[in-house]
């Protein structure tokens, strides 16, 4: 413990490492079975929908829950046993948490009181600087916005300089511009002195932009884990598919194999997927596709092996959204497909009520392991309703600014 | 005669907004609203503030051996308080007792409420069940039921047993002040203690009881009156000692010094005083604030 608080600043960041960690809570099993390991110094996003145990994950870390089984190791040292305050871990809270007795430099300068740092002021006046609050430093937390409250818990937290930083949605409260720039902040905090950082959000963007590693969580387990660009480009489960961005998924028996790929039998038409992007190869699979990987054409596509064609159906819903326009095709025994189309034209594309194709690359295909019950299509629990709204307040957010 | 002066403040306080408060009323039959409410609650007050304006006004009276009739002004009785026999010694007694017992009471009755809502143990809902009968005991019963407890056990009555008893009825108050506030704790403020290296006994004197100090200091002041005000069971208990309510009723039989009205007025004018202070500093403060 002395050696922990006692010390300065963490010279770098420390690994995490969760083994077989579980969390029950009477009658409850929040978390089952969680082995996690994020490795020293890196960015790592914890994503998920609401109530599926990310703050529960952090509590555990943090040493403000203890596990029911398993154990947490940080920097190799095995802190399952340890209080909270032993352990060189800090947090910003998701409901903020700052002393509403205490000025606002002291709020931030009691992490640094409490292990006797010499300069203690000068370091929180540095923190609340960077977060640009320092004018309000002599200002209790009431009188703060939200927005400002949440600089100031993410200052309070940062200026300690843990080997391990734990954030529960630390920029939920922040306006698109301030976020970005937060992110910004924080990426480069986090870059200078090597800090681990472990982050949770709802907001799939912020993850993907942001962390080397992103987990998706659901349900008090880890769907996948990995760098952002290959969840996106690989999603192994339904779950995945349609958290991180939206997804088309399609469940059919596989009807043929070759040596490198897959053919499925959707509805009459044969899909072919690379086998090395599908996690299982026989029996009813389900497959996806991502929206804006599909090609749109009013006429049946020429029979090709490099592309998967389905159609014709009839365009039921077309949204202009800028950059893209996004089309709802209604195919007959397959149902509802989305399409996000380039505006690159200026052409009337496709509109209500015209048949058309639509058709995609093999290579752009992915095959899940989830079986079809699992994998109905587009699981439309709160996932999808919340990714719609980070959707509508980023639009919203875009608006106001132009 | 601090509950009576609460009570006076309260009635006030619901006095004044009361006529504006009575839209509804004033819609059907503005006579009622117009004057019968403020005629009402005029004399509602003076009923109130007479007995105090009366306690005070014949602290400066020129008395003899009683103090009934007025007899001209002097300051004589202000100056030379402890000159009427026992009136500053019931004094000195009733602010010790009041001091010690409401200290105790405090510190206690502060624990019991952490412990009431912060643990899960057997018999919790019974004890919150229990705290509440010395509340609602009458006072004749408690103080005949503690008198004939300390015979049995054999203590002298005195000082302490009058301590005992005010800590006895005082620890209930407490606890029902402060358990409120300690329910309203964001457990999260003392979480982030801990998660920012602070080792338990820091977190509490940091953080927790920071935040506990206006329901404990609610509570003290609580106490305090009580006891200071405690007749019935300080009557059961005190042996030969004499506290200030005792005295006053002991020597309304032969006629009150004004010296007593003098310690009343007193104490009247500290808690006015008391009450005033706070509340211009409080307004002092949000003025300074919102000036940064
Ligand atoms: N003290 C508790 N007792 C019982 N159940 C709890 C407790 N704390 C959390 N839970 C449950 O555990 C689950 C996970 O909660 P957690 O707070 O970790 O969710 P989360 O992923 O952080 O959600 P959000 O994104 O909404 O913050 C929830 O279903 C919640 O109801
Ligand atoms: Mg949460």
């Amino acid at each position: 413990m002395a050696a922990m608080t006692g010390s300065a600043f963490a010279e770098a960041g420390a690994d995490l490492k969760l083994v077989g960690v579980q969390k029950r809570f009477p009658g409850f099993t929040a978390i089952e079975n969680l082995d996690l390991t994020i490795p020293a110094g890196s960015f790592f996003a914890l994503l998920g929908p609401s109530g599926c145990g990310k703050t529960t994950t952090l509590r555990l870390v943090a040493g403000l829950e203890e596990v029911s089984a398993g154990r947490i190791l940080i920097g190799g040292k095995d802190v399952t046993a340890t209080k909270a305050y032993q352990r060189p871990v800090n947090t910003v809270f998701q409901s903020y948490a700052l002393f509403p007795h205490l000025s606002i430099l002291e709020n931030v300068a009691f992490g640094l009181r409490r292990r006797k740092m010499t300069d203690a002021l000068t370091r929180a006046h540095e923190a609340l600087n960077l977060v640009e609050l320092d004018h309000l430093s002599a200002r209790k937390p009431a009188q703060l916005s939200g927005g400002q409250q949440q600089r100031v818990a993410l200052a309070r937290a940062v200026v300690n300089r843990p080997a391990l930083l734990l954030l529960d949605e630390p920029l939920g409260a922040l306006d698109l511009k301030l976020r970005r720039q937060m992110q910004l902040e924080l990426k480069s905090i986090q870059g200078e002195v090597g800090l681990t950082f472990l982050h949770v959000t709802h907001d799939q963007e912020e993850a993907m932009t942001m962390a080397d590693t992103v987990a998706v969580m659901n349900k008090g387990r880890i769907e996948q884990m990995g760098a952002p660009a290959i969840l996106y480009e690989l999603p192994r489960t339904a779950f995945v598919a349609n958290f991180l961005g939206q997804s088309n998924l399609f469940s059919g028996l596989v009807a043929g194999e070759t040596s490198n790929s897959i053919a499925v039998d959707i509805a009459g038409s044969r899909i072919v997927v690379p086998k090395s992007r599908a996690q299982r190869h026989g029996g009813e699979v389900t497959i996806g596709v991502r929206p804006e990987k599909l090609i749109l054409t009013r006429t049946a596509p020429n029979a090709n092996s490099a592309l998967n064609s389905l159609g014709p159906g009839r365009i039921t819903d077309v949204s202009f959204s800028g950059v893209s326009t996004q089309f709802s095709v209604e195919i007959p025994s397959v149902g509802a497909v989305v399409v996000f189309a380039q505006n690159l034209q200026a052409s009337p594309m496709a509109s209500v009520g015209d048949a058309v194709w639509v058709s995609w690359n093999v290579e752009h295909g992915f095959g899940l392991e989830d079986d079809e019950r699992s994998a109905a299509r587009f699981s439309a629990d709160e996932s999808t309703a919340m990714i719609a709204a980070h959707r509508k307040d980023a639009l919203l957010a875009e608006l106001e600014d132009s | 005669m601090s509950t009576q002066e609460a009570a006076a403040l309260a009635t006030a306080g619901n006095a004044v907004e009361t006529p504006a408060g009575s839209g509804r009323g004033r819609k059907r039959d503005s006579n009622f609203g117009g004057w019968i409410l403020p005629v009402y609650t005029a004399v509602a007050l003076l009923f109130l503030l007479i007995p105090i304006a009366y306690t005070f006004v014949f602290s400066f009276n020129r008395s003899l051996k009683s103090n009934i009739s007025w007899r001209g002004f002097t300051f004589d009785n202000w100056t030379g308080v402890c000159k009427a026999q026992g009136v500053c010694e019931a004094v000195g007694n009733s602010l010790l007792v009041g001091v010690i017992a409401t200290f105790l009471a405090t510190v206690l009755g502060t624990m019991i409420a952490l412990a009431l809502v912060r643990y899960r143990f057997r018999f919790r809902s019974a004890i919150s069940l229990l705290l509440f009968l010395p509340m609602a005991t009458p006072e004749v019963v408690l103080g005949a039921g503690l008198a004939a407890e300390f015979l049995t056990a054999g203590v002298q009555k005195g000082l302490v047993t009058i301590i005992l008893a005010h800590t006895m009825f005082c620890i209930s108050f407490v606890v029902v002040t402060v358990k409120a506030r300690v329910a309203s704790l964001d457990p999260a403020l003392e979480e982030a203690g801990r998660d920012l290296y602070g080792s338990p006994g820091q977190v509490f004197w940091r953080i927790t009881f920071p935040l506990l100090v206006p329901g404990i200091v609610s509570a003290a002041l609580l106490s305090f009156s009580l006891s200071f005000d405690d007749f019935i069971i300080t009557n059961f208990n005190s042996g030969a000692e004499t506290t200030f309510p005792k005295f006053v009723y002991i020597a309304a039989a032969r006629g009150i010094p004004a010296e007593a009205n003098v310690v009343a007025s007193a104490v009247f004018v500290l808690a006015l005083v008391v009450v005033i202070v706070s509340q211009v500093s409080a307004a002092a403060r949000r003025r300074r604030l919102a000036a940064t």
